[in-house]
């Protein structure tokens, strides 16, 4: 099917307002936010309803027309780059929340909700929702559910998945699935899981029903100044095998405290080398206990300084450093690039060592956040991309990193997806029988590959020449895959 | 035997099995034979409870990996020795059980409604598909985005998609105070009083209803448990108080009376999960409710129409499974609707093409 014929389709049942095809009505869907890969779709649907969207995966099934997803466009890994052949399909209208039931503890929204969205609505009975990834003014709960986000509260909260009961998926071919339930489990497969994080490889997510959760009473937050790293990071192993799960445990290495501390002035230490939040929730007694044992662990781990925010008003302002820190990274430099890999814990002072030496070596800076209680590294590597070579270097740099996080045991990604980026270490994660596997879930799926193809699983040949070119380290990863 | 020629079995058994179209059933030690339908009881055993041993534990990481016949019993002492759990308490049935069949099973204890199910503790996962091959999935680390979550979707797959080696799972510390309410109740007061303890922060971890009480479980710090009692009101009971052995354990595992006289001749035991706020439900015989609402057991006559369940089950936006009665006749699991099941087809056929991973365990369409 050419492009006129499907402008042509799809006119037939969508105002021309929602079908876009100039170059310039484009333009604003060439990239999500990893703005390196940009690709302008042959055209952008904008649907308002469930029916709508079943109309124009008929008329691209039967078209054999390749269909991205969209949802606000914060992914971070090229998951929702447009096909140049294919159509931009953007959820963004799909934003209505469709009912909340506190009484169930749950809501049901649409997939174009925005995240922070579904708190707001909540808030009247007192409940939110707990993922919070720090795009969550931006970002859709359709996107959210695409890529597994998590947040900063994820360590004793859960990730999406664990915050999701029931999906309404269409099928590229017609199909509507209604996976998970009301109920805590259904009959069958666990579904609910393999959609979480699917990319928009298996189908479109047309409802959501998320859980909602009592707002905790009190919450308090401490903050820990450590002269070393490493020591940092036994602190976080301490506080654990102490049997505390914090609401929230997340850490900046030197570079990131004076980068935020220039932009929103927390209040941090610049002699630290690194800072330690940790926060706690729930009842107000409770609370109060759990902080005191928390701050007596910190204190013997060798903290230099430790600060119990005062008020909620000091509680925001220590956070809001951390949550600056991807804004923070823009601001000391032309372009930052963010890494997302995962490691046990306990390697974390020898993996930032190693990739302090590779910023030696590329000559970039990298800025390093740390959902510490979960293990997820956000090494910001700060470029200039106006400077010839220096993205490629900021790439490369990027992708040593991760090589790193597998080598560790490990992961390529936590929470932001492989999406276009992160195809080739997709290579050294999976052989080639586990890549295999996942090509053939998407054909269950999606036996055509036209949802969102050629993205987050990396074709045999794209590995094989990637082993070719890689082969000090991949060698004995992949002998037996076939050259061509 | 040596490690490896036990994983060397292992994969030549599945590996004859499918160029033979010889279908096998997997068994750790037996302990969930009576779950699922039965069919797949008649075929060769493939006996994994010979692959065991932790591989992994660090506390602090709050992580443990072991093989899939290790046998539950010694990884949670090994657990509850540092003073940590699974906190989704799984469920023995039987003193040997493994943790593959308490994966593959998926099912999950009095905890569920208020820490999470098996699934949500699993990390990652080694198996044999049907081709014989090892994959691995997921890792040891907390959160992996890499890849579908194959991981997941083993966990009550009933080891249709694979023979599950190895699994990684996220575990958490023990409660410092465990505390057990009981208060005199009806039963639709009863649902009540569970969905306002849900919508308020606290420290419940787990409820039940049975016989005008409700009992309500509180885990946390010595404070908290204080004073959500002081809020909940009721009377404490003593562990050993009510039955034999601890309440908790007896509905975990099924030795509660109330579970006994359903496994009796002429009776069965049917599992309706179902949205928690559901009233009580109008279904001949006696129920017993677990996570505050959201599951409902009941015992009823053999006669009772499986349809009639089922309907009320899906009315109340869930599912029934038949746990104890006449699974040659009904079904043991809610039916699927057609696009569902179009999509369990075609998983099956490209993790195990042959077919012969426990077939009809789950659906007798595969
Ligand atoms: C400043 C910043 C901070 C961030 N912080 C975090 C963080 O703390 N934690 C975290 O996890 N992530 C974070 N992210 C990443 C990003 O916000 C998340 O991945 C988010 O879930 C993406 O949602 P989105 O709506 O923007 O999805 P998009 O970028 O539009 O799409 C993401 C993927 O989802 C697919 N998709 C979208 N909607 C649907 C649907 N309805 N059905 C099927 N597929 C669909 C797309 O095809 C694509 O593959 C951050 C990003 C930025 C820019």
């Amino acid at each position: 099917m050419n492009r006129k014929q499907l402008i042509t389709a799809f006119l037939k049942f969508l105002p021309e307002e929602a079908v876009l095809y100039e170059v310039e009505d484009l333009r604003p869907y060439e990239c999500d936010a990893l703005s390196a890969y940009r690709q302008l779709p042959m055209i952008v649907v904008l649907p308002r309803t469930e029916a709508e969207i079943a109309t124009i995966l008929q008329v691209c099934h039967a078209g054999q027309v390749p269909v991205v997803a969209r949802g606000s466009g914060t992914g971070l890994a090229g998951g929702a780059l447009p096909h140049a052949e294919g159509v931009l399909l953007s959820l963004a209208r799909l934003n209505r929340i469709l009912d909340i039931d506190p009484a169930a503890c749950s809501a049901r929204v649409q997939p174009g909700v925005r995240n922070l969205a579904i708190s707001e609505a909540a808030a009247s009975y007192g409940m939110y929702y707990a993922p919070d990834p720090s795009s969550q003014i931006a970002c859709s709960i359709g996107g959210n559910v695409a890529e597994n986000s998590g947040g900063v509260h994820c360590l004793k909260y859960g990730l999406t998945v664990h915050n999701i009961l029931r999906l309404r998926v269409l099928t590229i071919e017609g199909d509507v699935l209604e996976i998970g339930a009301d109920a805590l489990d259904s009959p069958g497969f666990d579904l609910l899981a393999l959609m979480t994080g699917s990319e928009g490889m298996l189908g479109i997510v047309t409802e959501i029903t998320v859980k909602l959760l009592p707002k905790p009473e009190t919450v308090k937050l401490v903050m820990a100044v450590f002269d070393d790293i490493s020591k940092a990071g036994d602190a976080v192993a301490n506080v654990i095998q102490a049997g505390i799960i914090p609401a929230g445990m997340e850490m900046m290495d030197k570079i990131t405290i004076h980068a935020v501390e220039d932009f929103v002035h927390a209040g941090y230490d610049l002699e630290g080398a690194a800072i330690l939040l940790c926060e706690s929730d729930g009842m107000a007694e409770e609370v109060a206990d759990e902080i005191k044992q928390i701050q007596t662990i910190l204190q013997a781990s060798g903290a230099v300084r430790i600060s119990l925010a005062r008020d909620e008003a000091e509680r925001q302002l220590f956070w809001a450093g951390r949550k600056a820190a991807f804004p923070a990274a823009g601001r000391v430099s032309p372009d930052y690039y963010c890494m997302d890999g995962t490691i046990p814990r306990k390697h974390l002072a020898h993996v930032l060592e190693q990739i302090e030496q590779l910023s030696a070596e590329y000559g970039l800076r990298c800025m390093n956040v740390f959902h510490a209680g979960d293990g997820n590294l956000h090494p910001l590597i700060l470029y200039d991309a106006n400077q010839p070579g220096e993205l490629e270097k900021a790439e490369a740099f990027g992708a040593r990193i991760l090589e790193i996080c597998i080598q560790s045991g490990g992961s390529l990604t936590g929470e932001h997806g492989v999406g276009i980026e992160k195809l080739n270490q997709m290579c050294l994660q999976f052989n080639d029988a586990e890549r295999d596997l996942f090509h053939a879930v998407k054909a269950a799926f999606d036996p055509q590959s036209l949802l969102n193809p050629g993205k987050a699983i990396p074709e045999l040949h794209r590995c094989a020449e990637f082993g070719a070119m890689h082969v000090h380290q991949g060698a004995e990863k992949f002998p037996d895959i076939p050259r061509f | 035997m040596q490690d490896q020629a036990i994983l060397d079995q292992l994969i030549q058994a599945v590996t004859a099995a499918a160029e033979h179209k010889q279908a096998l059933c997997i068994r750790g030690s037996g302990s969930k034979d009576f779950y699922g339908n039965p069919q797949a009881l008649q075929l060769p055993a493939l006996n994994t409870a010979t692959w065991q041993g932790i591989v992994d534990y660090e506390p602090s990481e709050l992580v443990v990996t072991a093989r899939a016949g290790t046998p539950l019993a010694e990884l949670e002492k090994l657990l509850h020795d540092h003073g940590q759990m699974l906190a989704f308490e799984p469920p023995y049935f039987n003193a040997s059980a493994t943790l593959g069949g308490c994966i593959a099973a998926g099912l999950s204890g009095p905890r569920r409604a208020y820490t999470g199910a098996v699934r949500d503790y699993v990390l990652g996962i080694k198996l044999l598909d049907g081709q014989g091959r090892i994959l691995s999935f997921g890792g040891r680390v907390m959160k992996n985005v890499a890849g579908y979550d194959v991981s997941r979707l083993m966990a009550g797959a009933m080891g249709t998609l694979g023979v599950l080696l190895e699994v990684s799972l996220k575990v958490l510390p023990r409660p410092a105070v465990e505390r057990t309410l009981c208060i005199q109740t009806d039963m639709l007061q009863a649902i009540e009083t569970m969905r306002r303890c849900a919508a308020e922060p606290l420290p419940v971890s787990a409820t039940c209803f049975h016989e005008n009480q409700l009992y309500v479980r509180l885990s946390g710090a010595e404070s908290a448990v204080r004073t959500a009692h002081a809020r909940l009101g009721g009377d404490q009971i003593k562990d050993k108080e009510s039955h034999e052995e601890n309440l908790w354990e007896s509905i975990r595992n099924h030795t509660h009376p109330f579970f006994q006289q359903g496994k009796l001749n002429g009776k069965s035991l049917w599992r309706l999960s179902v949205k928690s706020t559901t009233s009580p439900l109008s279904l001949p015989g006696e129920q017993l409710i677990e996570w505050g609402g959201a599951l409902r057991w009941l015992v009823t006559d053999k006669d009772t129409d499986a349809a009639v369940i089922r309907t009320h089950a899906a009315d109340a936006g869930g599912h029934a499974t038949l746990f104890h009665g006449n699974k040659t006749i009904t079904p043991v699991f809610h039916p699927l609707s057609p696009a569902l099941l179009k999509i369990h087809q075609r998983l099956k056929q490209q993790f195990d093409p042959t077919g012969i991973l426990n077939p009809q365990r789950l659906y007798t369409e595969f």
